[in-house]
């Protein structure tokens, strides 16, 4: 009985070495029903987190312009902002033959293997919200420029601060696209003559994760007691920090900027310990990617500069430099506007 | 030993019928399941826990356990990452992570052998130690400028065929820890001293040195595994295979080597890795999170153990019943 | 009766009291020991960084671990059986989601209705690991580590991805953790009344001494008619019962809560009990040892922070920490053995 089921075992695995000996190497076994043209429009996104507000507001703008192109919606994602979880969802989504991936990226080279051998299955590529090696895709949709991003934050804290004091940043993922181009003109601004009696003295990573952010940002309280604004260009950041704050009785004392969801941030923004913050629409975001995905599945664009496609009630829009489509500028949140949005 | 012997068989039919159910539930959830390019992803995902598992096995059967492999992976794709960056020729980076990875295994070993501390608490401590290691060593950066070959290796098949390459890895150190487990001294003596270690020292088995080399070697192929897994996914990250662990443990016991320590083949285990690769793999294809696939994996580590457990006692109550009824009374 | 029987008769009527007495003096010295170590770290750091001594950080170290603290608790008591509840950390984000979402869904709840809700998801979820180690004769390691993934994907299923937030909840339940009694915060106060309560039972009632008895000599303790089964369940559901309060006080503090809540929570929880000197072979420890182990790490935890060392070296402590106590304690109980065997020989 024992050797039956030990040659059964044996047999199991010369099996699947014989069968994979003798499929040629690479592509298409079926892999080519994603160009079938017009109807045909399974599309994925992939953000950089699944239980995250700010990327369901951007599903909802995708599932509106999916309605409309009748084409189909789907969100999957990791539970936690992990590249190489992402990874697994690519694999799983390129073995289930979608037609398009709209992807937000933890880390952009890491996901592009996985992304390529998408591409080379015929599946179209899109990043959103935070781009991967160019080379990986073949659009991304930039919520608003990098520059306009990190240089309003820091005009906005500078003013609030009067342009002295010690300042920190509390971001996402340490390897994160966005995060790290936001960043990057934050400090440049930062560099300019009438910041000189504002320094950055730290940049704390909360990976996206409410109690790491919250954490951070009572460490960063207690670490430097002489801290006097915090940008936290993530809504999970901003959120969690300005409950940080607020638990250790220095709303007010300390200010807190950055790229909120107007809901988590109402609160703050009417008691004044948050009385600006930025962000864009995420739902137009989603809404844009989408369409771009469907124009690229449909063979009336390919990602090349100057190339131009519908976008429902967005109107046309121009594929700019690299593949790069931008969505628009960034709105600025106050007590005189918020309560017009709700996400 | 009669009714040992069909428990075991009886266990590998197990298998062979979860594998089928498997299989089954693939090709339901998705017509994509059974193409010869999803059953190579599905290996491809599998190999690292594949590999970690053979050292796992024998260490099982020895009657210990080895929960830090996981961690000791980590740690050598963090470790292959910083040196690359560094300038370091990839091949020599590779030899140094293996040699850490040894170490990392001998450092569970020693502590174990020489003293006496229950092999559940420390590699559970360095779980958590290997693991912090890797962050202290990379913080939350990643490495991911690998070049194309090291990618390839990883990511890529033998020309010609869609075996990936950390099959044929995977294939070379499979026959050789067959051979050694069923054929050689050596298997019999961890089989001894899973048994009965104070019966295994009055044969004149060295078992603290045998124990000692299982670790060691655990942690070697926890190495190369991290190799193969940096390869693969380009990445060389801090929390790279986080929660390994669970499928690997879940792997051998589920494969039919007993938690106790003293029984099990690699048959078992090889037949248990393709029932886990193919139910995630099936899940994944229907979009079924990570987090929940871990439902089926978590249920099933216990069942592993449950179940035998639960068939025992069966078999004794059945066995009690008999012999009443028989009205045979067990003086000897 | 010769005077070596009558030697014997005294010995053996003499001896449990003085092992007993020898067992406490050991944890004694232990827990002092841990007062060093806190008390050097406190002098080392305050040296550097003088607002480390102030009252707000003090405050802020305590208010960190207390949730820890809760758990350790319960993990003490398991672990006082020879078993181990890796499981902690799913069931305390578990119960977290449970509480926190009932606002969510049904807004108007009662604060204490959510606080029942989460402690008896906690209990039913400790009992199915109590019912699988007991009944089931499957290792607690085993059991635990996979209802570590049960139950934290039962969480995932339960959350759908979404997550409740500061909005979603009521002041009531945030002030929870945060209300001031006599100037201590309100998560202070529950720890301490639960390490309290806890300490009462395991060191002044019957079923405290069981359980030590089940720890340290299990064929002894069954000789003698104690039902360690029932005992080891027991053990489990408290310490479930426990985490499902912790998950509730977890949403209170942190409010924004989804379906990693309290993820890797069991290593730190584990840490703190070992290092508290809570043997790992079961038998010996004190819940005042296991809070004093969540104290020491957290100030490691807070020092680090203060000095403006990479917070990168805190997983890498707990786990050296783990095997230092766990090495020292195998020395210990090695020692003690010798000198148990010694005393009843005289």
């Amino acid at each position: 009985m024992n050797k039956l089921f030990h040659t059964l075992g044996l047999g199991f695995m010369v099996l699947l070495v014989v069968v994979l000996a003798s499929c040629g190497g690479g592509s298409s076994t079926g892999g080519s029903n994603s160009s079938g043209g017009g109807n045909n429009l399974n599309i994925a996104f992939l953000p950089k987190a699944i239980n995250n507000p700010y990327f369901d507001a951007a599903a909802n703008g995708g599932k509106t312009a999916a309605g409309e192109t009748k084409g189909s919606f789907k969100q999957v994602g990791p539970s936690t902002a992990s590249a190489s979880e992402q990874v697994t969802w690519i694999n799983n989504l390129t073995e289930q033959h979608v037609n398009a991936i709209v992807v937000s990226a933890n880390d952009p080279n890491a996901l592009a293997p996985a992304l390529k051998q998408a591409m080379g299955q015929g599946i179209k590529v899109v990043s959103y919200d935070s781009d991967v090696a160019p080379d990986a895709r073949q659009v991304f949709i930039q919520q608003a420029s990098p520059e306009d991003i990190g240089r309003i934050e820091v005009q906005v804290l500078g003013k609030e601060l009067n342009y002295t004091g010690q300042i920190a940043i509390l971001s996402a993922a340490s390897t994160a696209t966005n995060q790290n181009a936001w960043i990057g003109f934050m400090k440049d601004e930062l560099s300019k003559s009438q910041y000189k009696g504002m320094s950055l003295v730290k940049i704390a990573y909360g990976n996206d994760d409410d109690q790491t952010s919250f954490n951070d940002t009572l460490n960063l309280l207690q670490a430097y007691p002489n801290l006097k604004g915090i940008i936290s260009p993530t809504s999970v950041g901003i959120a969690a920090a300005a409950r940080a704050i607020e638990s250790v009785n220095k709303g007010g004392k300390v200010a807190l900027t950055g790229l909120g969801t107007p809901n988590q941030m109402r609160k703050y923004v009417k008691d004044g310990s948050v009385p600006q913050f930025a962000l864009w629409d995420p739902g137009k975001l989603g809404y844009l990617a989408y369409y771009a995905a469907a124009a690229l599945v449909q063979g009336k664009i390919t990602g090349k500069q100057g190339e131009t496609f519908s976008a429902g009630t967005l109107g046309t829009k121009t594929i700019g430099a690299n593949g790069v489509v931008l969505l628009g500028p960034p709105t600025v949140f106050d007590k005189t506007n918020i309560d017009q949005f709700n996400f | 030993m009669k009714q040992l012997r069909t428990l075991l068989s009886s266990w590998d039919a197990l298998l062979v019928v979860l594998l089928l159910l498997a299989i089954i539930l693939g090709t339901t959830l998705s017509p994509y399941f059974l193409t010869p390019f999803n059953v190579a992803s599905l290996t491809k995902d599998l190999m690292e826990k594949a590999i970690m598992a053979l050292p796992m096995t024998l260490i099982i059967i020895a009657g210990e356990i080895d929960l830090s492999v996981a961690s000791t992976l980590g740690l050598a794709s963090v470790v292959l990452g910083v040196t690359w960056n560094a300038g370091v020729p990839l091949w020599l980076g590779m030899v140094l992570v293996l040699i850490i990875g040894v170490a990392a295994g001998a450092l569970n070993g020693l502590l174990v052998t020489r003293l006496g501390l229950p092999s559940l608490v420390v590699t559970l401590g360095t779980l958590a130690l290997y693991r912090g290691l890797a962050y202290v060593v990379l913080k939350d950066q990643a490495v991911s400028n690998f070049p194309a070959a090291f990618t390839n290796f990883g990511f890529g098949s033998v020309p010609g065929t869609l075996i990936p390459w950390p099959f044929v890895v995977f294939l070379i150190l499979a026959l050789v820890f067959l051979g050694v487990l069923q054929w050689s001294w050596l298997g019999r003596q961890i089989y001894a001293v899973g048994n009965s270690k104070e019966a295994a020292r009055f044969a004149g088995i060295r078992v603290a040195n045998l124990k000692l080399g299982l670790f060691m070697l655990s942690g070697l192929l926890a190495a190369l595994a991290g190799i193969i897994f940096t390869a693969r996914f380009s990445s060389a990250r801090p929390d790279n295979a986080l929660g390994f662990e669970l499928d690997v443990i879940t792997i051998v016991l589920l494969g039919g080597v007993n938690i106790f320590g003293g029984r099990g083949t690699l048959i078992g285990v090889i037949l248990s890795l393709f029932v886990i690769g193919a139910v995630r793999n099936a899940l994944g294809l229907a979009n079924i999170s990570g987090d929940i696939q871990n439902i089926v994996v978590g249920s099933l580590l216990i069942f592993s153990v449950l179940g035998p457990n639960v068939a025992q006692s069966i078999r004794e109550v059945l066995t009690h019943r008999r012999l009443a009824v028989g009205g045979v009374t067990k003086k000897e | 009766m010769t005077s070596t029987s009558k030697g014997l008769e005294e010995a053996r009527t003499a001896s449990p009291t003085s092992q007993s007495r020898l067992i406490r003096y050991v944890s004694r010295v232990r827990e002092l020991g841990l007062l060093v170590v806190l008390l050097l770290i406190v002098v080392i750091v305050s040296v550097q960084v003088p607002s480390f001594l102030t009252v707000s950080n003090l405050e802020q170290i305590l208010l960190a671990i207390a949730i820890i603290a809760i758990v350790a608790v319960g993990e003490t008591l398991v672990v006082l059986t020879r078993n181990v509840d890796l499981s902690v950390g799913s069931m305390v984000g578990f119960a977290a989601f449970a509480a926190a979402d009932l606002f969510k869904q049904q807004p108007g709840t009662n604060v204490l209705v959510a606080i029942l809700v989460g402690c008896l998801l906690g209990l039913v979820l400790g009992a199915i690991n109590g019912l699988i180690v007991t009944v089931g004769r499957v290792p607690a390691i085993i059991v635990t580590l996979g209802t570590l993934y049960v139950y934290r994907g039962l969480d995932f299923v339960v959350a759908g991805g979404t997550q409740v937030s500061a909005s979603d909840v009521p002041d009531s339940y945030l002030s929870l953790a945060t209300t001031k009694i006599l100037g201590i915060p309100a998560l202070l106060l529950f720890a301490a009344a639960i390490a309290l309560i806890f300490a009462y039972l395991l060191h002044s009632t019957r079923y405290g001494r069981q359980l030590y008895a089940i720890g340290s000599n299990p064929e002894a303790a069954r000789l003698v008619g104690i039902r360690s089964n029932v005992m080891v369940f027991s053990a489990f559901l408290l310490c479930g019962l426990l985490c499902g309060f912790a998950g509730v006080l977890w949403g209170a503090r942190f409010a924004t809560v989804d379906s990693t809540a309290a993820s890797g929570l069991e290593l730190q929880v584990i840490a703190a009990v070992v290092v508290g000197g809570v043997n790992i072979f079961g038998g010996s420890g004190t819940i005042l040892g296991a809070v004093l182990g969540a104290i020491v790490l957290g100030t490691v935890d807070d020092a680090l922070n203060l000095l403006k060392l990479s917070q990168f070296w805190l997983q890498a402590i707990d786990g050296m920490a783990i095997l230092v106590a766990v090495t020292l304690d195998a020395f210990i109980t090695h020692w003690l053995q010798r000198a148990l065997i010694t005393r009843r020989q005289k």
